[in-house]
């Protein structure tokens, strides 16, 4: 009985997460004959597919794709190296000061973005960024709070012996870093490795304050231009939208069984 | 390790010198990449964004110093600063204990979920996956007067649906409810916690008598203690840096009822292109959310629960 209670529940909620997505889909296939019927219509009589063509087609996304790309790409090789380089000198090393610099690290967490926006705009206007891509793939190379938290954690659970039967066959820090503990980090690295991924390939703000050049601009800026330019192109916005979720969710959907592993494990040897 | 270095002969002594300067040097140089970082990214912007909101700093132009006068005039005669930080503080007040609540309660089935576990996790995490641009159209025609899903919902039983986007008494609920369709990644850290409560403590609860209600009570909540903490203080910074959905999907309209206080911010900033304003606006935020932060450690200090301070210090290692 209260099974049954608990996955009715569980399904009804699921219905309300899900169908919002189901309404997006369905709009990019319909007709525009059905788009506007009233009752609405749940199941297209047709679909539509060649909408996806056509809404890719009204603004240069073969551009914004490459873009996108090329930030997300980069950004993420930026992020797992200096992120598990940055970890790995916390979690292996005592030197003075790593407490305190520790705290810091972990204290920057908790400034608001907008604090830093202005000057960072003004610091890349200096370095002759604004209207690159730079801005939104260099910091990203020098390590996020967050993810060196996470992966610090991750290399504590790793037994100090591996290291120094290393460091006995003559291995040095860097060594053990590359060849033992990247390989061993692997689950807690795919896990930061998808986060990065998804900040970097839904991030709007950052995007809309670096970049001014329409051959510039990165999927999400194209997106939110459909509702500027054209009255309101329903179709064009459902249809990016949906291949705008593919990636992140078929991401997701490969990386799940890290992510839950890896999220449990690092709450557990937290 | 380090063996007496007087008995040793002088080559072994310069060698082993050489080799601790390297040891020295070793940590630095792992975590150098986040100290250049921090510099750069971060003690820079702020000891730059500090200083520009002393001073009345266009884009282009001449910079004047005027001490306090933003920080002045923001309080005693912008209208605006009030407006939005108010609508901000409402927001926070609505969202931050919903996003919990809800996160703990959907935790909570799923973690007594047997059956299919997985597919629900992936369906309730789903929207975080997507979170920004697409969430937000997605939103705005669920909310659409004429052909929203919502609306329709709502004429099935007989309801006519209202203008939820264009209506000022409605705009800022129907923020909230698309803020929170991405409380996935909350749920997933609570039921990460959820799951990492060792057992025994309710199999010794059962075996003792104690009602279900009270478990929940004394065993579930203190235990999740860190956790719901953890999240509470990044609600409130997520809540108050809110600036993407309400940009995209209302614009700050209708009639100024979702400007939010970032809104204002980056509006000061990019807008009308008054850097020391919006500067000086940004450091109002950052006070706020650094105190209401420290409030919520230190008042939690007295009831969370922390393993940690039952172990040894995990730092007692060296390389």
């Amino acid at each position: 009985m209260r099974k049954t209670v608990l996955y009715a529940t569980l399904i009804l909620l699921s219905a309300l997460f899900i169908a919002p997505f189901y309404w997006t889909f369905m709009t990019a296939v319909k007709s525009t004959a059905e788009l506007y019927q009233f009752p609405p219509v749940l199941w297209p009589s047709e679909w539509h597919w060649e909408n996806f063509a056509a809404a890719w087609n009204k603004q240069p996304f073969g551009t914004y794709l490459s873009n996108s790309l090329i930030v997300v790409v980069l950004s993420t090789f930026g992020q797992l190296l200096s992120s598990s380089l940055v970890a790995f000198g916390f979690a292996r090393f005592r030197f003075p000061g790593r407490d305190a610099l520790f705290v810091l690290l972990l204290a920057t967490m908790m400034i608001p973005w907008d604090v830093k926006m202005i000057p960072l705009y003004m610091e890349f206007n200096m370095l002759g960024w604004i209207n690159t891509l730079k801005p939104l793939i260099v910091p990203a190379y020098f390590a996020d709070a967050f993810f060196v938290f996470l992966l610090r954690q991750y290399i504590m659970t790793i037994p100090m012996e591996i290291d120094e039967a290393a460091r006995m066959d003559g291995a040095n820090s860097f060594d053990i870093y590359w060849r033992i503990h990247l390989p061993l980090m692997l689950p807690a690295l795919v896990l930061v490795g998808t986060f990065h991924f998804m900040n970097a390939w839904n991030d709007y703000l950052g995007p809309l304050i670096f970049l001014n050049d329409q051959s510039k601009y990165t999927l999400t800026l194209g997106l939110s231009m459909f509702k500027g330019l054209h009255e309101i192109d329903v179709t064009s916005i459902a249809a990016i939208t949906v291949i705008l979720c593919l990636p992140p969710l078929a991401l997701f959907f490969l990386a799940q069984r890290y992510i839950m592993d890896g999220a449990v494990g690092s709450s557990v040897k937290g | 390790m380090d063996m007496a270095a007087h008995a040793e002969p002088k080559v072994d002594v310069v060698r082993r010198r050489r080799a601790n300067v390297g040891r020295h040097l070793a940590p630095f140089l792992f975590i150098s990449p986040w100290i250049l970082g921090f510099l750069f990214f971060t003690l820079g912007p702020l000891c730059f964004s500090l200083t520009m909101s002393f001073f009345d700093w266009p884009v282009v132009g001449e910079r004047t110093f005027v001490g306090l006068d933003n920080y002045r005039s923001m309080f005693m005669e912008d209208p605006q600063f009030r407006e939005s930080l108010w609508i901000t503080v409402k927001f926070a007040a609505i969202y931050v204990p919903f996003n919990i609540v809800m996160s703990l309660l959907l935790a909570l089935l799923l973690h007594h979920a047997t059956f299919a576990s997985g597919f629900f996790r992936t369906v309730f995490y789903l929207p975080s996956v997507i979170s920004g641009v697409a969430l937000v159209t997605i939103w705005s025609w669920i909310y659409s007067r004429e052909y929203g899903l919502l609306n329709f919902m709502l004429s099935l039983v007989g309801i006519d649906g209202p203008n939820w986007l264009g209506d000022p008494s409605l705009a800022l609920v129907a923020i909230i409810v698309a803020s929170l369709w991405g409380l996935g990644g909350t749920m997933l850290i609570l039921l990460t916690g959820l799951k990492a409560i060792p057992k025994e403590l309710y199999e010794a609860a059962t075996v003792s008598g104690v009602p279900g209600w009270a478990q929940m009570l004394f065993i579930t909540l203190p235990m999740l203690g860190p956790m719901l903490i953890f999240t509470f203080i990044t609600s409130i910074i997520s809540a108050f840096q809110q600036l993407t959905i309400a940009l995209l999907l209302t614009k700050g309209g209708p009639l100024g009822s979702t400007y939010f206080f970032a809104m204002y911010i980056y509006d000061n900033a990019f807008k009308y292109f008054d850097m020391g304003y919006a500067a000086a606006g940004s450091w109002v935020m950052f006070a706020i959310v650094l105190t209401l932060s420290l409030v919520v450690m230190r008042w939690s200090a007295a009831w969370v629960y922390y393993e940690g301070e039952v172990r040894p210090a995990d730092g007692d290692r060296d390389a």
